[in-house]
């Protein structure tokens, strides 16, 4: 039962911070008509960046000036670097983002070094929140889940709620039209850009003690929130986060699954000691999200909510 | 003598390698209605893009004396320009209310019509107000195309073929719109296939052939010309 409660809960705050960082993933792609390869090292950066701030400071300041610092850095990408490249075609532009994606893990590489650094969870949620069945579950992870929360929420309003996210939707899909209005497109890219770095900082903030705070851990995330994306349907932010629930579960559930394929199919004779029978589910699950992406491409190529298809 | 509101001298566009407008020369004053006519790909469309800064421009436009030519379009925009493209471009999972909401270009300074006054003047909005604009008939996207311009509070509009693909009896009302349009003050330059609605409204009209224009009059005079007509307009 509590292996049960734990995995629906950690799948539902990693199913979050995956939608913290695929939320800005797609708001960019449909800005840019391209995936920003560099999406990653922005969550990364807050990682870092709030290592270094709340060494300096603490957590708590570090939790709202590093994604606003990603978010800044995010802007300044678009203004001096993007801008420019997008007048070259979408080859172009998705090749810029790669070597973003390998600039920034250079420099962190060089300012941070190779090995990962002591980034930890504020002592003040550094204690069991609750405890069934005799497991505890960390007040951290509760934290967490009200951040991604408190962001959802937060990100909701302004896209449905208030005017400036109208003017962002509608500069999503028709750019020429909303500048004929008088409204400033270029900026509002700017913003969007740079609000998508800062949602993905966010999540490097509170994921990056969690997890580990390395620069190995942009190219670990990355393809995740690929896969989180095109499974949801590119451009689709309902679809974003179904797909990132469903794979925070899928992946929380099957890691709680220690059974293998030898005692589950041994009816059919498969020994638990053979090659195929020792393979345990929770050793799958890191295969899970992949699986799921090249099965959505084959049978479902818009994915769960996009409008087109890939 | 006033000055002309909207000055357009010597202007040329190019689509990649093709030259399309060759020496576009007109002039709109304040409160006039100008009627662009001329055949399917003359750069009736394409002058006013070029005017919007959708299309590059070269040569020399202004806009109340100021050159505007080289301008990002919310730039020109805000300085009283409006645009109704061709393709109407409404935002179709917006609601009639928000695509309205979406003309006005500063809420602080928000122009002389409310969403209330611009439902009233057009019933059929109204009835729709909280339906996303998607689902609107074609002749009921133009007017919101239009209203959504007029939100803007512009001092000219360049309206380009309103009535394209719509029913003779829409055509009609929308006519009468741009008619009603026109009396509040605001210049419109429409660029418009039937003669029978530009005739109608315009005060003056420009006949456009190879990109440029080959004629400019008023309607009257206009009238007489069969010569411009069987040259720059019969198919």
């Amino acid at each position: 039962m509590e292996t049960i409660v734990f995995a629906l809960l950690n799948g539902v705050i990693y199913g979050l911070l995956l939608f913290m960082l695929s939320s800005g993933l797609t708001l960019i792609f449909s800005m840019m008509g391209v995936l920003n390869f560099a999406h990653a090292s922005f969550y990364m950066l807050g990682a870092y960046f709030a290592f270094t701030i709340s060494g300096s400071s603490s957590f708590w300041i570090a939790l709202f000036i590093a994604p606003v610092l990603v978010g800044l850095v995010g802007a300044v990408v678009e203004r001096y670097g993007l801008r420019k490249v997008h007048a070259n075609g979408h080859v172009a532009e998705l090749l810029f983002t790669f070597g973003l994606a390998y600039l920034i893990e250079e420099v962190v590489k060089i300012v941070y070094g190779k090995t990962s650094v002591d980034y930890r969870i504020p002592d003040l949620l550094d204690f069991p929140a609750f405890t069934i069945y005799g497991a505890s579950f960390p007040a951290y992870r509760i934290f967490m889940l009200f951040v991604a929360i408190g962001m959802l929420v937060g990100l909701w309003v302004l896209l449905k709620k208030t005017r400036a996210g109208l003017i962002i939707q509608a500069a999503l899909t028709h750019p020429h039209m909303v500048g004929h209005l008088g409204h400033n497109v270029p900026l509002i890219f700017m913003t969007v850009f740079g609000i998508g770095c800062a949602l993905a900082g966010l999540a490097g903030v509170i994921g990056g003690n969690i997890f580990v705070t390395d620069p190995a851990m942009a190219v670990q995330m990355g393809p995740i929130v690929f896969v989180v994306v095109v499974v949801g349907g590119i451009g689709s932010l309902e679809g974003a986060f179904l797909a990132s629930l469903l794979i925070g579960l899928l992946q929380n559930f099957a890691v709680g699954i220690s059974a293998s394929f030898g005692e589950i199919f041994g009816f059919l004779g498969l020994s638990t000691t053979s090659e195929l029978g020792s393979i345990t589910i929770s050793s799958l699950a890191p295969m899970l999200p992949f699986l799921l992406l090249v099965l959505m491409l084959i049978f479902r190529p818009r994915g769960l909510m996009g409008e087109q298809e890939l | 003598m006033t000055e002309p509101m909207l000055s357009v001298k010597d202007l040329h566009a190019f689509y990649g390698k093709s030259h399309v407008l060759r020496g576009v020369n007109m002039e709109i004053m304040p409160g006039e209605v100008i009627a662009l006519l001329g055949r399917n790909g003359v750069g009736r469309s394409t002058t006013a893009k070029a005017i919007m800064g959708e299309v590059a421009p070269k040569g020399e436009i202004t806009f109340k004396g100021k050159p505007i030519a080289g301008l990002e379009s919310h730039q020109i925009a805000r300085m009283g320009l409006g645009y109704v493209p061709e393709s109407r471009d409404i935002f179709p999972t917006m609601t009639v209310r928000q695509n309205l909401v979406l003309g006005v270009k500063d809420m602080k300074n928000p122009g002389k019509y409310s969403i209330d006054q611009m439902l009233d003047m057009f019933p059929n909005l109204r009835a729709r107000a909280d339906n996303p604009a998607g689902v609107l008939s074609g002749g009921e996207k133009q007017m919101l195309t239009m209203c959504r311009t007029l939100m803007g509070d512009p001092e000219l509009i360049i309206i380009d073929e309103p009535t394209e693909g719509l029913a003779p009896k829409i055509v009609q009302q929308i006519g009468d719109t741009i008619a009603e349009i026109a009396k509040t003050g605001v210049a419109i330059l429409l660029v418009e296939q039937k003669l029978s609605i530009a005739l109608r409204i315009a005060n003056r009209v420009y006949v456009m052939g190879h990109g440029e224009i080959v004629y400019g009059g008023t309607p009257a005079e206009f009238a007489t010309r069969d010569d411009v007509k069987k040259e720059w307009l019969e198919v």
